[in-house]
């Protein structure tokens, strides 16, 4: 549990971070703040028989104002912030005080929220206009599958039949796959909700590095199953278990780190199944301590190529870092089926916000590289690239494609679609929204069925979107946008930036 | 004029490829008879609103039967330097068995033509085998095209040639005395370019060892075609659709000897809806080749003519964005944009057809097509008067 500055017997003088506005003539009284606030800020104050607020403890989740029967509450910025800095931010000042306070570091959850470059933003997409005709989705068919796996450079075919044995691809009816949430960081309701949607859509789940639940194992087909540093939950079975594996070696919210659940939160089901015992802290190492180099990584992906009988595909997962081309090409050549990329914006349910707002690579230029130094090697067609960190809607998916990805990843964005409001608190274990937490009380805020339905309208949602824009670029077959950055135009950046990313500037 | 610079030529506005429309026709004697131009001229003719005049050309096979043990090969030179320089790299690979200038005669409306020549060619090599040969001829004509200055080569193959400039088709006929020569295939193209400078080489067919290509399109997923085809090792010069689809029919017809069918299966595949309803072991084909070559489908319009010794193909993109007809005539086999082109220079036809966007109509030496009656939108076929010749008369 994070600690509080009381624990050090040292008095807090941060300024709150949010004011909570209750509208006194509005309020009745009824006590649901009080109760929906994990972070106790809501209390009575019987003397007076009146609901108050401890300003101070407030995250600025919004739940207590989103369930306010008579919206008697809002939730505001504190208006008594620190004297205004160029250099010296009020969260500079905050995190200097809070680290005066405890000596600790300063953890965080979800993604960096700095307004570091989106660079999706400097994207403009094309349409086609007079030469070439536009294509109308709602009367021609557009095509979103997508299949996830290695493949071979040719295929022989001997009096018109295959004669090539093919590598393992998983096919998904959209480009759009849920990434790793492990059971521990987030709630069983919501790996439920992800599994069902995900076998609803024909995409894929990814459990994340806790385990495998038994409960969830029907959904086999549609799900991927980590192994990470800390091999939680990692049998025979559990690789059987999925439709494709995925080596975890790092994360785009903390390159370079490891995790470590608090023993808190491995309750019961949690230590079943992480396979460690209840109450024990879950430690992921930084490293995989079974890989050093490049040909550890390659013993490692056919050690389990060979325990599931060549019969899934092998990802590797990498935050996207400096020299994330060569990582890259050496997992090709390792023999990895699926490299995924997590660019610097991907959450995280905890990491040190140091390293969460300061390591790494923006996706946007991890993929562009990644995907240009596989072409120039000639390996580019042998494996699929999947890209997250930072995918917000159905233009980024768009413009992940067109620099490159087969697919991309979206984690944050199906929190948001079950309720999340990137309070960053993930790491507390007390999400008011009932996603990151295990607290029985809190987890039953998400309904599976309903936060199933939710991500299933999204990920349609996005769908016909990408359908429109396929059409308006005359394509209508998703794997022709697959590294067609002509389709794309820079504005407002450099011409270095755009080298990187190998499009054009707008207007030319 | 510099032709190393290919794309600077090609694409002077360093657009993301060339946006073109045009016209296209070909027909082909099955029997292996060889036939003049003249249908071919009249029809293009015909089509003349479809050009606007900045590029011209046809293939014709059967076309040097006296030389067809040699590699005949077309060149363009902008300087005469190029010419020594080219012929001094090509003899270090092979025996110039014939040097001749490609004969033209001064043609109004065909201007600033380059020096034309044409070789025959055959490998100092002797023992590299069919495959061998044409392997080291492509890359020879690689090396031409992007390390020799003054010099690009527009046409190679074994009895077979390429013609073509800037013009509309009639001029370059007529510049190139094209009715001095006969063959038993046919194809011909006039463009509509909207963004190229008129140059020498930018016009079709664009021909790669035997192979040949005319091609009206705009393909949407240029950029993942040419990725795809960089990292097989193709260096895409002349940001042309064209290109591409020549690259796709080197790699899959000629290196990897796919048939006609195949090749469309990857070109311009079945939607997964239809492959999902295959029996097997077609789905398992089909999947198979959409996974692999799915940086090969090309998207958006496009109507070709492919042709080689043995064969000629039509086909259409899956949806059918750009006008393809196909009608036969006894032993003819004729394909062009526009209908009424073929009625013009064969009044009785004995079939006449739409191809379904994605089938390829393929005449083989001795082997005509026929409608699928169940799929293809047959025409009347009526045995009418009129035509190129009444026309000429009147
Ligand atoms: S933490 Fe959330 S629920 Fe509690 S007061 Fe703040 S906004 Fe309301
Ligand atoms: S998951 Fe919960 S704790 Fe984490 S950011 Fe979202 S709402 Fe806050």
């Amino acid at each position: 549990m994070p600690r509080k500055a009381s624990d050090f017997g040292i008095r807090s003088n941060r300024l709150p971070e949010y004011a909570v506005d209750r509208d006194y003539e509005l309020c009745i009284g009824c006590g649901v703040c009080i109760r929906q606030c994990s972070f106790d800020v809501h209390y009575l104050d019987e003397d007076h028989d009146t609901v108050r607020s401890r300003s101070e403890l407030c995250v600025g989740c919004h739940r207590c104002s989103a369930l306010c029967p008579t919206r008697a509450l809002a939730i505001k910025p504190n208006p008594a912030q620190y004297r205004a800095h160029g250099s010296w931010s009020g969260e500079h000042v905050k995190d200097i005080n809070l680290q005066a306070e405890t000596g600790g570091v300063v953890l965080t959850g979800s993604g960096n929220d700095k307004r570091a470059p989106v660079y999706w933003d400097n994207l403009l997409i094309n349409a086609s206009q007079v030469t070439n005709p536009s294509i109308d989705p709602l009367r021609e068919p557009m095509e979103l599958r997508t299949h996830l796996g290695a493949r071979l450079d040719a295929v022989n075919i001997q009096a018109g039949s295959l004669d090539s044995r093919l590598p393992p691809t998983i096919p998904i009816s959209t480009p759009i796959v849920f990434s790793a949430l492990s059971y521990g960081a987030v709630s069983f309701q919501v790996q439920l909700a992800l599994a069902q949607a995900a076998q609803e859509l024909g995409t894929l789940w990814n459990t994340g590095e806790g385990g495998f639940h038994p409960r969830l194992r029907e959904y086999g087909s549609n799900t991927i199953v980590q192994v990470a540093s800390g091999r939680f939950g990692v049998d025979l079975d559990y690789l059987n278990s999925a439709r494709m594996v995925e080596i975890k070696i790092g994360q785009g919210a903390k390159p370079g780190i490891g995790g470590h659940l608090a023993g808190e939160k491995v309750s019961k089901d949690v230590s079943a199944t992480r396979m460690i015992p209840e109450g024990t802290d879950a430690i992921s190492p930084a490293p995989q301590h079974d890989i050093y180099s490049i040909e550890d990584l390659r013993m490692l992906v056919f050690a389990l190529k060979e325990a599931t009988n060549y019969k899934v595909p092998v990802s590797v997962k990498i935050a996207a870092v400096h020299n994330a081309p060569a990582i890259a090409s050496g997992m090709v050549r390792a023999g990895a089926d699926v490299i995924a990329i997590d660019g610097f914006r991907g959450g995280t349910g905890a990491a040190p916000k140091v390293i969460r707002d300061n390591v790494g690579l923006p996706i946007e230029f991890a993929l562009a590289a990644v995907d240009q130094r596989l072409r120039d090697e000639g390996i580019r067609n042998r494996v699929s690239i999947i890209a997250g960190g930072g995918v917000r809607n159905a233009a980024d998916v768009v413009k992940a494609i067109a620099l490159g990805a087969d697919a991309v990843y979206v984690g944050t964005a199906a929190l948001i679609a079950i309720g999340c409001t990137l309070c960053q608190k993930c790491y507390s274990g007390k999400c008011n929204w009932g996603i990151a937490t295990q607290d029985p009380y809190l987890a039953k805020r998400v309904n599976p069925d309903i936060a199933r339905r939710r991500l299933v309208n999204l990920v349609k949602g996005w769908s016909h979107e990408i359908k429109e824009m396929l059409g308006g670029m005359g394509i209508n077959a998703i794997e022709s946008l697959r590294s067609n950055r002509s389709q794309l135009r820079g504005i407002g950046l450099t011409a270095e930036e755009l080298s990187i990313l190998g499009v054009k500037p707008a207007g030319g | 004029m510099d032709l190393v610079s290919l794309l600077k030529l090609n694409n002077p506005f360093g657009d993301d490829k060339r946006h073109a429309a045009c016209a296209i026709f070909g027909m082909m004697n099955v029997s292996g008879e060889l036939m003049p131009g003249e249908q071919v001229f009249a029809a293009m003719n015909n089509m003349h609103e479809r050009g606007n005049g900045l590029g011209a050309g046809f293939a014709v096979y059967g076309l040097y039967p006296h030389m067809r043990d040699y590699y005949a090969l077309h060149v363009m030179f902008t300087d005469v330097r190029g010419k020594t320089a080219a012929e001094e790299l090509l003899r270090k690979s092979f025996v110039l068995e014939g040097s001749e200038p490609i004969p033209t005669r001064k043609t109004p409306g065909i201007s600033a033509e380059p020096l034309l020549w044409r070789y025959f060619l055959a490998p100092l090599d002797t023992s590299l085998g069919e495959d061998g040969e044409q392997d080291l001829l492509m890359d020879m004509v690689l090396r031409l095209n992007t390390e020799v200055p003054d010099t690009f080569v527009f046409s190679c193959g074994k009895n077979m040639g390429v013609f073509k400039g800037v013009g509309y088709p009639d001029q370059i006929a007529h510049f190139y005395r094209l009715e001095d020569y006969s063959g038993y295939i046919w194809t011909a193209h006039s463009r509509f370019p909207t963004n190229s400078h008129a140059w020498w080489g930018g016009a079709h067919p664009f021909c790669l060892v035997d192979w040949s290509v005319v091609h009206n399109g705009e393909i949407s997923s240029y950029g993942t075609n040419r990725a795809f085809l960089e990292t097989l090792g193709y260096r895409c010069t002349l940001f042309t659709d064209t290109e591409v689809m020549a690259y796709a029919v080197d790699l899959l017809m000629r290196r990897q000897k796919m048939t006609p069918e195949l090749f469309a299966k990857v070109v311009a595949p079945p939607f997964w809806e239809e492959i999902d309803a295959m029996a097997e072991p077609e789905r398992t084909l089909h999947t198979a080749l959409r996974v692999t070559y799915a940086g090969l489908l090309m998207n958006g319009p496009f109507a070709v003519v492919i042709a080689n010794g043995e064969q000629m193909i039509a086909l259409t993109d899956r949806i059918r964005l750009r006008p393809l007809t196909v009608a036969v005539r006894g032993d003819i086999f004729y394909v062009s944009s526009e209908e009424a082109a073929i009625r013009f220079v064969c009044p009785g036809v004995d079939a006449v057809w739409t191809p379904k966007g994605g089938v390829p109509v393929v005449g083989r030496l001795g082997l005509i097509p026929k409608p699928e009656h169940a799929s293809d939108n047959v025409g009347v076929c009526v045995t009418a008067c009129g035509g190129y010749r009444d026309a000429a008369q009147s």
